[in-house]
């Protein structure tokens, strides 16, 4: 494997895993208030199209990702209700979320426009386009940092730009903010919360309706980022991959921006590979290197990879009264 | 001590709160000096928990009104109570484990948006509550490393940093040495001396005794009497709480005829070889030997390798047969076969399913007997229901209703009903833990009286209670656990709460 392919996988790594980062931060903001989410599949899923159709319908890049947001966010509420106020359980709500993403997005699509539940192709004005920072061209000739400039920093679209910031001020909030504080502790002993004259109901609502912005940031990068449309079930697991990548990062942003990258270069890995020879083996068939991100994610998930422990109230409806 | 001219810290009239059918509180009034200790006495669902909910705003009263330095006050939520100065120290502690003491503190006391500037206040503050009631912590650890002492300390330190004039304390002492008690009792007299108000729930008359001022009797939802402390003792007290005489000492416990040894335990250990280590001991026949200790310092892990719900190793003889610790035959039914009883630490999940019926629940372990079986498929359903109704009025299990499930029986009668279940079948060795844990003054009177009386029958008894005076009141011979192993053995006549009290510190003692 020569350099400039090297840079061109790790190049589409950056891109493979902005979507799971924002989708595993929102993972984390949920769990770390004890609200348990396995709908971030679901959520992504209506953002996409949501912004991909709105884009598609009005050719405008900005009224998309809001209305992806948007639906993002009403079903994270709707999650919220769910578990919060009426103390359900959080893994069914999610369930259910993913289902009803899953229909009812090509329902609506068909609907709209008779494609076979996909939207159609978006122009220019109707997705993010990549961003060639200031001289990718003329730098693109200097041994090693050009490359590393032009192919790997330059030309990714500004959600992508987006991520790592994200990370950071998701660290920030989480342990240095008042808060961050407050969050933490209603995931961990919400009793706590409530004695010291806090309320864990408005606590957790907060952290289900970042969860829902983050998923819908994730949901209008697939369709108006990286992809130009919507087609049916396009996030494909990456919701579950997310929430792998969170609990092999033990619930804390910067592994959790660790894993994600790790999932990204297998995807990426997989793409441009697609048949590796190996001395004595013979060829890895395709197959298999696409199915790679998966299997890590059963291991992770089967708990195979270290002591994984989440916050102490995570999944539990809060009784007020006992 | 008090003027007459200073409203009481907090007046409470004519409180009144229902659930459902069952009425927690009844048109209770009570007042409390300023700058006074004021205790609560009362039996488990005479009210006193409901009461203090309804100060600190946890449930909101149906009925009545509560006065706060002589202003009516109207105490919605915990935030209300803590902006009237109340704070309080609950019986499970409302700590995040995974936080640092700082963190504690100031959870929903923050100074700002930023944490920084919060987390420095609070450190300086701390450091000179601390020197000023000798309540030194590290700020810094984490609350999953303090021992149960600190972490209580925590508790008093986070309702003086939100500047609670009153502090209510709910079963303080339940979970601390006798040692780290009479600190918190230090501690709560310079606050008092400081002008604080404090309110103390305790079971324990003893400690009503040693540090309140004026003390509060509650029975059945209602306030039966208030007294001044140094006027009143603790039989008096104990009748005012059960409404009728009660013993608090146990009679008729003839000295022991030490038999034979029945049960042998050497190098006993946890498989995981970390909470239960290396202990050896014997218990003899028509002897009870009490296990005293903190609890967490490997009692229950005792209990659950000689009951077989854990797999152990070194070897227990029973009338000199080896028991297996391990493998196929290291369970609770075999030993049950061979003839030891256990009665759990852990009533409600491990001596009842407690949405059984209490026939049902009376034959758990001994659901295989000839008795309860027509053939190997279908069990005598009547035979069993009979049976238990006779085994559950010996033991006076009220209300004598043997369809009703566990749930609907109180903590006194749900043991008895395990008690009945253990006790009646002849045991050769028992083995009982926390045998009057939550259950009423009454109750437990009757349930010494029947360990005592299965001793007398010529039973080997193994008691691992965290109440001291239980130990020594039943108990022959007392070993005392600490970190996993055994730090002493005494004979009960011998020795004195001082003496186990600083053993169960880890302080090892002078005969040793």
């Amino acid at each position: 494997m020569d350099f400039v392919t090297a840079v061109q996988t790790l190049d589409s790594m950056m891109r493979l895993s902005t979507p799971l980062i924002f989708a595993c931060l929102a993972g984390l903001f949920s769990e770390r208030a004890g609200i348990f989410d396995i709908g971030l599949e679901g959520k992504m899923l209506a953002s996409a199209f949501f912004s991909a159709a709105v884009a598609a319908l009005t050719d405008s890049v900005l009224l998309g990702l809001i209305a992806g947001l948007t639906a993002s966010m009403a079903l994270a509420l709707v999650h919220g209700v769910a578990s919060i106020t009426f103390r359900g359980n959080q893994l069914i709500s999610g369930v259910a979320i993913n289902f009803f993403a899953s229909g009812m997005t090509a329902l609506i699509g068909q609907n709209l426009f008779k494609i076979g539940g996909r939207t159609p192709s978006l122009g220019d004005k109707g997705r993010f386009l990549p961003i060639d920072l200031p001289f990718s061209e003329t730098l693109a000739n200097i041994p090693l940092v050009g490359p590393l400039y032009s192919e790997l920093i330059s030309g990714h679209t500004v959600l992508v730009y987006f991520s790592i910031p994200t990370v950071i001020l998701s660290w920030w909030i989480l342990f240095h903010t008042r808060f961050g504080l407050r969050l933490r502790a209603v995931g961990e002993n919400p009793e706590a919360v409530d004695t010291a004259g806090l309320s864990v109901s408005a606590h957790r609502y907060q952290a289900v309706l970042i969860c829902g912005l983050l998923c819908g940031l994730a949901g209008a990068y697939l369709s108006t980022g990286m992809a130009a449309g919507f087609i049916r079930d396009m996030t494909a697991g990456k919701g579950f991959i997310a929430l792998a990548a969170l609990i092999f990062a033990k619930w804390r942003p910067g592994f959790a921006l660790i894993a994600c990258l790790l999932f990204g270069l297998l995807e990426a890995v997989a793409i441009r590979f697609q048949n590796i020879e190996i001395a004595m083996v013979g060829t890895i068939p395709l197959q298999l290197m696409q199915a790679l991100p998966y299997i890590l994610t059963v291991i992770i998930l089967a708990g195979f990879i270290g002591k994984a422990i989440p916050p102490k109230a995570g999944g539990i409806p809060y009784f007020k009264e006992r | 001590m008090q003027d007459d001219n200073i409203p009481p810290a907090i007046e409470l009239r004519g409180i009144c709160k229902s659930f459902g059918s069952v009425r927690a509180n009844q048109n209770i009034s009570m007042s409390v000096e300023s700058g006074t200790i004021h205790g609560i006495v009362g039996e488990n669902g005479a009210g006193k928990s409901t009461l203090m909910s309804i100060l600190y705003g946890f449930y909101r009263a149906d009925r009545g009104d509560i006065f706060i330095n002589g202003q009516m006050a109207q105490i919605r939520d915990s935030r209300a109570a803590i902006d009237a100065g109340i704070g309080m120290v609950h019986q499970h502690f409302m700590l995040v484990d995974d936080f640092t003491v700082l963190e504690n503190v100031v959870l929903g006391a923050e100074d700002g948006l930023l944490l920084k500037r919060s987390l420095l206040k609070a450190r300086t503050l701390l450091t000179r509550l601390a020197d000023e009631y000798e309540m030194s912590v590290d700020p810094d650890a984490k609350i999953n490393d303090l021992s149960v002492g600190q972490q209580q300390r925590v508790e008093i330190l986070k309702a003086l940093y939100r500047q609670a004039e009153i502090l209510i304390l709910d079963e303080p002492t339940g979970v601390l040495t006798p040692s780290e008690a009479r600190h918190l009792f230090r501690i709560l007299k310079g606050l008092r001396d400081e002008a604080k108000t404090i309110i103390l729930i305790t079971h324990k008359l003893k400690e009503i005794m040693e540090v309140t001022d004026t003390v509060s009797v509650m029975r059945q939802g209602q306030m039966t009497a208030t007294v001044k402390t140094a006027d009143t003792n603790p039989d008096e007290l104990a009748q005012l709480m059960v409404g009728r005489k009660v013993l608090l000492r146990v009679k008729d416990k003839a000295p022991v005829k030490a038999g034979q040894v029945v049960l042998e335990a050497k190098n006993l250990s946890m498989t995981d070889g970390r909470r239960l280590k290396n202990v050896s001991f014997s218990v003899r026949q028509g002897e009870i030997l009490g296990v005293a200790g903190v609890a967490g310092n490997g009692q229950t892990e005792l209990l659950e390798v000689i009951g077989g719900m854990s797999e152990g190793s070194g070897t227990i003889r029973l009338n000199g047969r080896e028991i297996e610790l391990s493998g196929g035959h290291a369970n609770a039914r075999q030993r049950r076969k061979q003839g030891i009883a256990h009665v759990p630490e852990d009533r409600r999940r491990r001596a009842l399913v407690m949405d059984f019926c209490a026939w049902e629940n009376m034959v758990l372990g001994y659901h295989g007997d000839d008795l309860y079986n027509f053939n190997a498929l279908f069990m005598n359903n009547s035979a069993i229901r009979s049976d238990s109704q006779k085994r559950m009025k010996a033991f006076d299990v009220r209300p004598l209703l043997p369809e009703s499930t566990g749930r609907n029986f109180s903590g006194g009668n749900q043991q008895k009903i395990v008690l009945a279940r253990e006790f009646s079948r002849s045991p050769k060795l028992l083995i009982v833990g926390q045998p009057t844990r939550g259950v009423d003054i009454g109750a437990i009177e009757f349930i010494h009286q029947h360990i005592i009386d299965l001793r007398n029958a010529g039973a080997a008894i193994l008691l691992v209670s965290v109440e001291l005076e239980e130990i020594l009141s039943l108990s022959d011979r007392v070993i005392i656990m600490f970190d996993g192993q055994i730090i002493g053995e005494r004979v009960t006549s011998d020795t004195d709460e001082n003496e186990l009290g600083l053993l169960m510190a880890g302080i090892e003692g002078r005969r040793e």
